[in-house]
C-alpha cells in the first residue's frame, strides 16, 4: 500500500474528499454571512439558527404537507428567506446607524429565541430525515466509499456559490448593490430603492443559509443545535477569508474544510481547534483577512 | 422608592399573616417533603430526561400521596445546563433557602458528582438517575447518595461482553474526548480484553462541537476491526450511527452503541438503527408492569414513551417516600443520611425495575437488558423498537462491591 507521510494513501485521499464536503457547507454558510456583512454591515449571528430553520422547514414540508426533498430545496429557502425579510424589516433595519455591537446582540438574541422555540416544540435529539431515493447508495472510488449524497452536496454548493458570485460581480443588480454599499445616498439619488434592495439582500443571504440547511438535513439529524455547532466555525471562516469578501469566503470555506479533514488524520483531538489556530495566524499576519481589503 | 413607616408596617403584617395562614393547616395534620428535579431542560439530554423526568416524579408523588393522605410532597425543578457550577449553585439554594429534601435526576456525570458532594455536606438525600459514571458508587461514594438506573460498568459489561461472545473480538472506539468518554472506553476495553478480544485502535473526537464524524468513521473502517464501539452519547451517537450507515460502515462492522437511549432510536428512525446492539435497565415493553407504567406516563407526555432515566425518577421517588414513611416524615426531613440508610434497608419494588435492592455503596441493583433494535418490518409502530437479546441478573450486572473502592464498604 502506498504511504504518504506515514499515512496510507487511501485514508489520506478519503479525508481530503470529506474535507471538501464539509468545506461545501462552510462555503455556503460563510457566503451568506459575507453578503449580509458586506451589504448591511450586520454581523448576522442568527445565521446558524436560520440554517437550522431551513432543515426544520424541509422536515416540516415532508411531514405536514408531504412535499419531498427536491421541492424543499426550492421552497424552504423561499420560506425562510421571506421570514428573513420580515426580521430585517421589523428589527434589523432599526440598527443600521448604530455600532456593530447592537446588530450582533440583536441577531444573537434572535438566534437564541429561534433555537429555544424549536427545542421547546421538537426536543433536542432531533428528527429523522431520509436521503432522497435518487441519491441513496454510494460509489466505490477505490480509496474510499463516497456516498452519492455527499457528492451531490459538493456539486450543489459549488453551483450555488458560482451563481451567487456571478449575480454579485457580473450583473447590473450586483453592480447597484455594490455601489449602494459604497455610497447609499448617491445610489438612491439615481432613483434606486436602496432600503428595499438591502432588505432583499438580507433575505437572499438567509435563503442561502436555509439552502445549506436543506442540504444538511439528511446528513445530520435535524436538531435545534445543528446551527450553533456550525456558526462559530463559519465566523472563523469569514474572518479568515476577509469580512465581506464573496470570493474569499468561498475559497476559504473549501480550504478550511480540507485543513480540518487533514487534521483529523494526523491529530484528531485538535480538529475542532485547528480552524481557530489558522484564524489567529491570519489575523496576526493579515488583519483584514486573506482576501479582505483594509478599510 | 421610599417607604413610609405606615406602609412598611402594613406590608410586614400582611406578609406575616399570609405566612401564618399558609403554615397552619400544614402544622395541623400534614407533613411536607420537597423533591428537586435537577435535569437538562435545554441541552442534549432534554429528551431522555428533562420534562419527562418531572412528569415521572409527579406520577410517583401522586400515586403515593393518594394512598397516604397524611403527606404533602412538593416538586421543584431546574435546568442544570450541563454545568457543574450551575447545578451546585441551584442545589445549595434549594437546600438552604427552599427546604428541598431530595435531589434527583442529575443527567450529567459532572453535575451528579458536584451535587452528591453538596448533599453530603448538607445532609440531604441525593439520587442520581441520569448520570453514567460508576465513580458515584465507587471512589466518590458517600452515605447520602444512591446511584439508580445504570452506570458505565453495567453498560460495558452488558454490551461489551455480549458482543465479544457473539464473535466481535476486535474493537475500534470512537470516543468523546472528555471524562465520560474516556471512562466508558476504558471500562469496555477491559471487558473486551478479559473476554479474549482485542482493541485495535481508538480515536478521540473533540467534544462538544463535532457534527461530522465521517473522517473518524473511515479511520475506523481502515482498521478492519469487527466492532465499532461508540463511547459517546446523545447527538454525538445519533450523528455517528447515521453517518456509519451512510458510508456503508454498518455493513462491514457491527456498531455497538455503548450509551443509547430510546429517545435516540426514536430520533434516528429504525431504517438507520436496525441491528444496533445496546443495553438499558428499563424498556417500556418488557412486561405487564412496565407497560402499565408506560400507559400511565404517555398521556402526560404527548404520547412519548419513558426512557430508563425517566422511569428511574419514578422508581426512586416512590422508594424514597416509602422509606420516609417507614421512619417518620419528620425524621426523613431532618436527616438525609438516615433516609438513605432506610432506603438501603427496605426492599425496593416498583413497576419499572421490579424487585431490587440498594447496596452498601449506594448502587441500586436490578437486571440489565441487552437489546437489538428491530428492523422497520418487525416494528408494529412508534416506540416498538427493541427486542431482548439477553438479561444479566442484578447480582452480576454491576461492579462487585469490593472492586469499586467505596469508603463506605467495610472490608
Amino acid at each position: 500500500m502506498m504511504m504518504i507521510l506515514g499515512i496510507p494513501a487511501p485514508l489520506l485521499f478519503g479525508q481530503l474528499m470529506l474535507g471538501v464536503v464539509n468545506g461545501a457547507f462552510y462555503a455556503l454558510l460563510s457566503l451568506g454571512l459575507a453578503i449580509i456583512f458586506g451589504m448591511l454591515n450586520i454581523v448576522n449571528f442568527a445565521h446558524g439558527a436560520l440554517f437550522m430553520l431551513g432543515a426544520f422547514t424541509s422536515w416540516g414540508l415532508l411531514n405536514y404537507a408531504g412535499i419531498g426533498y427536491w421541492w424543499a430545496l426550492l421552497l424552504a429557502p423561499l420560506i425562510v428567506g421571506a421570514f428573513g425579510v420580515v426580521l430585517e424589516r421589523l428589527f434589523i433595519s432599526k440598527l443600521y446607524k448604530l455600532d456593530h455591537l447592537y446588530g450582533l446582540l440583536l441577531t444573537f438574541g434572535i438566534a437564541l429565541i429561534l433555537e429555544g422555540l424549536v427545542r421547546n416544540y421538537y426536543g433536542s435529539s432531533g428528527l429523522p430525515y431520509r436521503i432522497p431515493a435518487e441519491l441513496q447508495g454510494a460509489q466505490d472510488l477505490g480509496f474510499m466509499i463516497m456516498p452519492n449524497y455527499r457528492g451531490w452536496v459538493v456539486l450543489a454548493a459549488l453551483v450555488m456559490c458560482l451563481i451567487t458570485w456571478i449575480v454579485i460581480e457580473k450583473t447590473s443588480i450586483g453592480a447597484k448593490l455594490r455601489a449602494a454599499t459604497e455610497n447609499a445616498p448617491l445610489v438612491q439619488s439615481f432613483g434606486i430603492n436602496v432600503p428595499r434592495m438591502i432588505t432583499l439582500t438580507y433575505g437572499a443571504g438567509v435563503a442561502l443559509a436555509a439552502f445549506a440547511g436543506v442540504l444538511a438535513a439528511p446528513i445530520y439529524s435535524v436538531n435545534p443545535g445543528m446551527g450553533a455547532n456550525f456558526i462559530i466555525v463559519v465566523f472563523a471562516v469569514v474572518v479568515i477569508g476577509g469580512m465581506g469578501s464573496i470570493l474569499g469566503s468561498i475559497i476559504t470555506g473549501f480550504g478550511l474544510g480540507i485543513v480540518e479533514g487533514l487534521t483529523r488524520v494526523f491529530y484528531p483531538e485538535g480538529s475542532a481547534t485547528v480552524i481557530f489556530v489558522v484564524m489567529v495566524i491570519v489575523l496576526l499576519a493579515r488583519p483584514a483577512g486573506l482576501f479582505g481589503r483594509a478599510h | 422608592m421610599r417607604l413610609s413607616r405606615r406602609s412598611l408596617l402594613a406590608s410586614a403584617a400582611a406578609v406575616g399573616g399570609t405566612a401564618a395562614l399558609a403554615a397552619r393547616p400544614a402544622r395541623a395534620q400534614q407533613a411536607t417533603l420537597k423533591v428537586g428535579v435537577l435535569t437538562d431542560m435545554s441541552g442534549p439530554y432534554q429528551d431522555l430526561a428533562g420534562p419527562g423526568s418531572i412528569a415521572a416524579t409527579q406520577m410517583a408523588i401522586a400515586e403515593f400521596t393518594a394512598a397516604n393522605p397524611g403527606l404533602r410532597v412538593e416538586v421543584v425543578s431546574a435546568d442544570h445546563q450541563n454545568r457543574a457550577d450551575v447545578a451546585a449553585g441551584t442545589a445549595r439554594q434549594w437546600i438552604d433557602r427552599d427546604g428541598v429534601d431530595l435531589i434527583i435526576d442529575l443527567s450529567n456525570s459532572a453535575v451528579a458528582l458536584a451535587v452528591s458532594g453538596i448533599g453530603r455536606e448538607k445532609n440531604k438525600a441525593v439520587v442520581a438517575t441520569g448520570a453514567a459514571t460508576s465513580d458515584l458508587s465507587g471512589r466518590a461514594c458517600n452515605a447520602n447518595t444512591i446511584h439508580w438506573v445504570y452506570d458505565t460498568y453495567m453498560l460495558a459489561k452488558s454490551t461489551g461482553g455480549a458482543m465479544v461472545k457473539a464473535g466481535g473480538d476486535s474493537w475500534f472506539f470512537l470516543t468523546a474526548d472528555y471524562a465520560f468518554g474516556h471512562a466508558l472506553e476504558r471500562d469496555v476495553s477491559e471487558f473486551v480484553r478479559n473476554s479474549g478480544g482485542r482493541v485495535v485502535g481508538s480515536v478521540r473526537t473533540p467534544f462538544p462541537g463535532t457534527t461530522d464524524f465521517s473522517s473518524f468513521l473511515i479511520q475506523a473502517q481502515a482498521s478492519r476491526a469487527k466492532v465499532l464501539g461508540l463511547a459517546n452519547a446523545g447527538t454525538d451517537t445519533i450523528n455517528c450511527i447515521k453517518q456509519a450507515k451512510e458510508f456503508g460502515i454498518s455493513r462491514s462492522m457491527k456498531v455497538a452503541g455503548l450509551l443509547v437511549f430510546l429517545s435516540d432510536v426514536h430520533a434516528l428512525g429504525l431504517d438507520v438503527c436496525q441491528g444496533l446492539v445496546l443495553s438499558e435497565s428499563f424498556y417500556w415493553d418488557l412486561n405487564d408492569r412496565t407497560r402499565a407504567f408506560s400507559s400511565r406516563y404517555s398521556p402526560r407526555m404527548q404520547g412519548k414513551r419513558p426512557s430508563m432515566v425517566q422511569a428511574g425518577n419514578y422508581s426512586c421517588v416512590l422508594h424514597y417516600l416509602k422509606a420516609a414513611k417507614e421512619m417518620g416524615y419528620a425524621q426523613a426531613k431532618a436527616d438525609g443520611a438516615a433516609t438513605i440508610a432506610m432506603m438501603k434497608k427496605i426492599q425496593a419494588d416498583d413497576d419499572c425495575f421490579g424487585a431490587g435492592a440498594i447496596r452498601e455503596d449506594g448502587r441500586k441493583i436490578h437486571p440489565a437488558y441487552l437489546f437489538e433494535v428491530k428492523a422497520p418490518s418487525e416494528s408494529k409502530g412508534a416506540y416498538d423498537y427493541y427486542k431482548v437479546l439477553g438479561t444479566t441478573p442484578g447480582d452480576e450486572a454491576f461492579r462487585p462491591i469490593a472492586a469499586g473502592g467505596c469508603s463506605l464498604v467495610r472490608s
